[in-house]
């Protein structure tokens, strides 16, 4: 019957919702610092955000070609 | 129908007289179950509701004021360092090696090209029976390749450097979608894959074996993309959707432990943040939103008054403190995570940019493109 059907869909939708209203939260606050804060302690090894000289990065235009 | 009201009447009463039994326990059944449904969806919808609330509760401030005492981003200069030349057709997906030098591509025309970006050199090249390959991958080990597109499946290519070799005679068919494969991705191991689908499902495989080790059901339409939480922070992967939702899953139990729908289109790409507490996401709504798993809501939206072309591909750079976005308008834009702001416009490609991933020790980061060709940048 369609109708059980419905009922059985809709009854593992509360249940999910159920299971996603009962996760713990913090507050934004928090997230934001603790993102923060791993971007600054972690900025220092980003090669993307402090620029590598050629010398370390492979992809930068570096010594000259010389032929052997 | 006049007996449905009859028995309604009835069993308010408690009074039972003698009825056909099958039209009795028919409208009953039917009472029972309008009665049900209508309070299954009562419930659905306070506890909706609940969540929105408690969601709310918790959001005392916004990322970018947390970081306004932030030094800000200086002048960028990022430019394409080598050109991938040599598909035939649009490039719809990219991925790294481990070893931070080779690439595997795909292509519209069915070509999978595996590269090494230092030289440009194409090292291994296999055609798939079908075209529009939308996803690959390299295995872990480096040994390997994963493909699959409008064939439904995903299959495993290992890489052999013998040239009498043909490397399709050893492909692996692994997984089986009733519909177009849209991402595939290696978990720690070459082990074990998992997989998106257009038939609105993501699941895990053994490679070995080709058994579905799990399936995860909850999207109500094609899934778009998937990312693997960084290994520390356990079995969860996130995925994206034409349901405008993303959702992140338990790799165990195959249960959603939680899901979003704040963007107002699909949501083609999305990735962690690389502490593993927040991901990003990209969509054809022209913005990118990035979503704290703890606060377990939206925390920034990336977007500009005049970016109107959605966004394909988004990766962040190794701090997080970058998010690199791909869009159908040709451009990559750059952004601050945690200002908000856009740092940078990268331009370059001829067509859509439809793939974007940064490198593995985050020196570079590739763009793929419906121009047929991969950009490197630096």
């Amino acid at each position: 019957m369609s109708g059980s059907s419905n009922v059985a869909a809709m009854k593992k939708v509360v249940q999910q919702l159920r299971l996603e209203a009962s996760v713990t939260r913090v507050k934004v606050s928090q997230a934001a610092v603790d993102l923060k804060q791993f971007c600054l302690q972690n900025a220092q090894h980003d090669p993307l955000l402090t620029g590598v000289s050629s010398s370390t990065n492979p992809f930068r235009p570096q010594k000259v070609c010389s032929f052997l | 129908m006049p007996w449905e009201t009859e028995s309604k009447a009835l069993l308010k009463s408690r009074k039972i007289t003698s009825f056909p039994h099958s039209a009795c326990k028919m409208a009953t059944e039917g009472l029972h179950e309008n009665e049900t449904l209508a309070s299954l969806k009562n419930e659905a919808e306070s506890l909706k509701g609940k969540l929105e609330e408690e969601r709310a509760k918790l959001h005392d401030v916004e990322l970018h004021q947390v970081a306004e005492r932030v030094e800000a981003l200086g002048q960028f200069v990022m430019k394409t360092r080598r050109t991938l030349k040599g598909h035939g057709n649009k490039v719809l997906c990219m991925d790294w090696c481990k070893d931070k030098r080779r690439i595997v591509s795909s292509s519209q025309d069915g070509k999978v090209i595996v590269w090494d970006s230092f030289t440009t050199n194409k090292e291994h090249a296999v055609t798939m029976p079908c075209t529009w390959v939308m996803a690959c991958a390299y295995a872990p080990s480096g040994c390997a390749i994963a493909c699959g597109g409008l064939d439904n499946k995903c299959s495993v290519y290992p890489l052999t450097f013998d040239k009498n070799e043909n490397m399709a005679a050893k492909k692996k068919s692994v997984a089986m979608h009733t519909n177009y494969l849209s991402a595939c991705s290696f978990t720690n191991s070459d082990m074990q894959i998992l997989t998106a689908s257009g038939d609105g499902t993501c699941a895990l495989w053994d490679v070995e074996s080709g058994q579905l080790l799990q399936s995860f059901h909850g999207h109500g339409a094609d899934v778009l993309c998937l990312d693997l939480a960084p290994s520390e922070t356990g079995n969860t992967f996130v995925s994206g959707g034409c349901d405008k939702k993303a959702m992140v899953w338990d790799m165990r139990s195959g249960q959603c432990i939680q899901s979003f729908e704040t963007h107002d289109s699909d949501i083609n790409s999305v990735r962690y943040y690389p502490s593993g507490d927040a991901f990003a996401s990209g969509s054809d709504d022209a913005t990118c939103r990035l979503y704290d798993l703890r606060a377990d809501r939206e925390v920034a939206i990336y977007s500009k008054e005049s970016i109107i072309f959605g966004a394909s591909s988004v990766d962040f750079s190794l701090s997080g403190r970058l998010l690199f976005a791909g869009y159908n308008d040709y451009t990559i834009n750059v952004w601050d995570v945690l200002k908000g702001s856009r740092v940078s416009i990268l331009f370059g490609h001829e067509n859509r940019v439809s793939t974007l991933r940064v490198s593995p020790d985050g020196t570079a980061f590739c763009s793929g493109s419906w121009d047929h060709t991969l950009r490197i940048w630096a």
